[in-house]
């Protein structure tokens, strides 16, 4: 580990980042999406199937003992990560954040949910965190109620003191949205939310890959984030939970794995985690999330929440300098990840995407899993460039250029918007 | 030129821009037979089209909505070729159409008017739902029109 963060260095971990796109060396702005992979999450895997690839948790030989080790190890270390007080129990691995708020919607909100009782949620959510609720809600009669957001991209905290009441069950929030990015303040949240006994879900899928999260600190009964969002492999989704509320749950899925005693008519279920751990596991790629842990805990988060930070103002603060362009949500880069929304004019940012892609840039345009709050821009889509622990100010400088490019094409922004 | 903005131009050609500066049929049709509306849910892009029709014949198309050049400029050069048709030669050109957009090597139909400036878009997997949301939803108000029109039941409801 290196005292200074130095972006060329860990530029050298990732072999993709060498590529050219159409020509140009490759620009992935498109990390709110997924994140590519260092050397070492890909030598992980690698190296499990050449030296260990075994079932877990049953085997009596060698390979099955040094991966069910290699497995539980994952577990202790996306458990100390957050800092959950017991890691060996409270870390559920599932496929992405998706199923894991899919499990505590059914494992939990099936026997706690009743008619009139209220499930609160932001506007801000991706559909991975209001879907789920509402499925739930059809299911039992309880209602969905959600918290407003401002002209600024933030929570409003009279919403949030309106919405939440002796009503209200559970509480599901996103600590950063994905849009636009906006931190909101889950803790202060929880501390409502536990006043009138309801349990609190924080979706971390964006927050935990880009700044410091403490579990504890923030009071949270649940937490679900994904690995491809930090490095890790696709097909692994994290579900914390607090040691009693899963203790309390049933089972998600069953099947082996998850039970201890079975008859034809019932079963006993196993003990945390393996109760909500039905069938085998995704194991190469839970172990190569482990390394993805490692990298990141040798950066050190701190680390990179600062050079996310520096480097999301400096996007912000150049995009807002070009004639046309609007940027959503804050734009002081201390209260927000690493996401930059914007839209270019009039041009559909599908067109602005295009483009960009034939400079070898990679954005995400469209709707980004959150049609409630595309409507509540006014707006059908936006394109949003979004950073991680190895970009740098000149792909921030290549994206400035590409967007000016688009002008031979469809002409000035302004100049559209003027005449449309 | 750069080779990056030679692909560009071969699919951003300028009828295609023309199309999406000036969309052709850009209105809600007055006493419309049939009301539908498209929605790509990829990309968020929405369409409502009113068609009226004299027996099989569509004698009137307007549409809005809010999306890409390329789905803009589709939607207006079809509307353009349909007009004046009947649904059996709609249906003909349609497949004609989607035929284009999913086979980028085939030979380009000659009877497809201005949509043959859009054969670029073929080489661009995810943008051929984008040209091809008009297809959709003109195809789904000619099924509405063959089961009697949908506008009066619509204003009853």
């Amino acid at each position: 580990m290196t005292k200074t963060y130095d972006v060329n260095e860990i530029r050298k971990d990732f072999p993709i980042l060498g590529r050219r796109v159409r020509g140009r060396p490759l620009v992935y702005l498109d990390n709110a999406a997924t994140t590519q992979k260092p050397r070492q999450v890909i030598d992980a895997l690698v190296h499990y199937y050449e030296h260990y690839n075994a079932n877990i948790h049953r085997g009596l030989h060698t390979l099955a003992e040094e991966a069910t080790a290699a497995y539980e190890a994952s577990r202790v270390k996306t458990g100390r990560f957050i800092n959950a007080e017991h890691p060996d129990e409270e870390i559920i691995f599932t496929r992405n954040t998706t199923e894991s708020i899919n499990l505590v919607a059914n494992a939990w909100g099936r026997k706690s949910l009743k008619p009139g009782d209220e499930i609160v949620f932001s506007a801000m959510e991706h559909h991975s965190n209001l879907i789920p609720w509402q499925l739930i809600a059809l299911a039992t009669g309880a209602k969905l109620k959600f918290i407003e957001i401002d002209g600024t991209g933030h929570l409003v905290w009279d919403d949030v003191l309106a919405k939440i009441s002796e009503r209200t069950k559970i509480v599901a929030i996103s600590q950063m949205s994905n849009v636009l990015g906006t931190i909101n303040d889950v803790k202060r949240i929880a501390e409502v939310a536990h006043r009138f006994g309801a349990v609190v879900l924080v979706d971390g899928a964006q927050s935990v890959p880009h700044m410091p999260v403490d579990v504890q600190d923030l009071g949270c009964d649940f937490l679900a984030f994904s690995s491809h969002k930090m490095l890790g492999p696709t097909g692994v989704g994290v579900l914390y939970g607090k040691r009693d509320a899963l203790n309390a749950m049933d089972p998600f899925l069953g099947g082996g794995e998850m039970i201890k005693r079975v008859t034809f008519e019932e079963s006993t279920y196993a003990d945390l985690p393996h109760k909500f751990e039905a069938g085998t596991p995704n194991i190469a790629d839970v172990i190569a999330f482990g390394a993805a842990i490692d990298y990141l805990e040798a950066l050190g988060m701190e680390a990179v929440r600062e050079h996310e930070i520096s480097l999301t103002q400096y996007a912000i603060d150049r995009l807002s300098q070009v004639e046309g362009v609007t940027v959503y949500g804050p734009t002081d880069a201390v209260e927000k990840g690493g996401a930059v929304t914007f839209n270019y004019g009039d041009l559909h940012p599908h067109d602005l995407s295009q483009v960009l892609d034939q400079h070898g840039i990679a954005i995400r345009a469209g709707h980004h899993c959150a049609q409630p709050l595309m409507r509540w821009l006014g707006v059908v889509a936006t394109a949003r460039a979004s950073f991680y622990l190895y970009n740098r100010e000149d792909e921030v400088d290549a994206l400035i250029d590409g967007i000016r490019a688009s002008d031979r094409i469809f002409g000035h922004a302004t100049a559209r918007a003027g005449a449309g | 030129m750069p080779q990056q903005e030679l692909e560009l131009d071969e699919l951003y050609r300028e009828l295609i821009l023309d199309h999406y500066r000036h969309p052709r049929h850009h209105e809600k049709l007055a006493g419309a037979d049939v009301v539908a509306e498209g929605y790509n849910p990829v990309c968020g892009d929405e369409i409502e089209m009113q068609l009226k029709f004299d027996g099989d014949t569509l004698t009137g198309i307007g549409l809005v909505g809010r999306g890409c050049s390329i789905s803009q400029a589709s939607g207006s050069m079809m509307s353009d070729l349909v007009l004046g048709k009947d649904v059996g030669e709609i249906r003909r050109l349609s497949d004609e159409f989607k035929g284009m957009m999913t086979d980028a090597g085939a030979p380009v139909p000659e009877d497809l008017g201005d949509l043959e400036a859009l054969q670029g878009v073929a080489k661009f997997a995810v943008r051929v739902k984008c040209a091809t949301l008009a297809w959709h939803t003109l195809a789904d108000g000619i099924e509405q029109h063959e089961k009697g029109g949908n506008v009066a039941r619509r204003e009853e409801a």
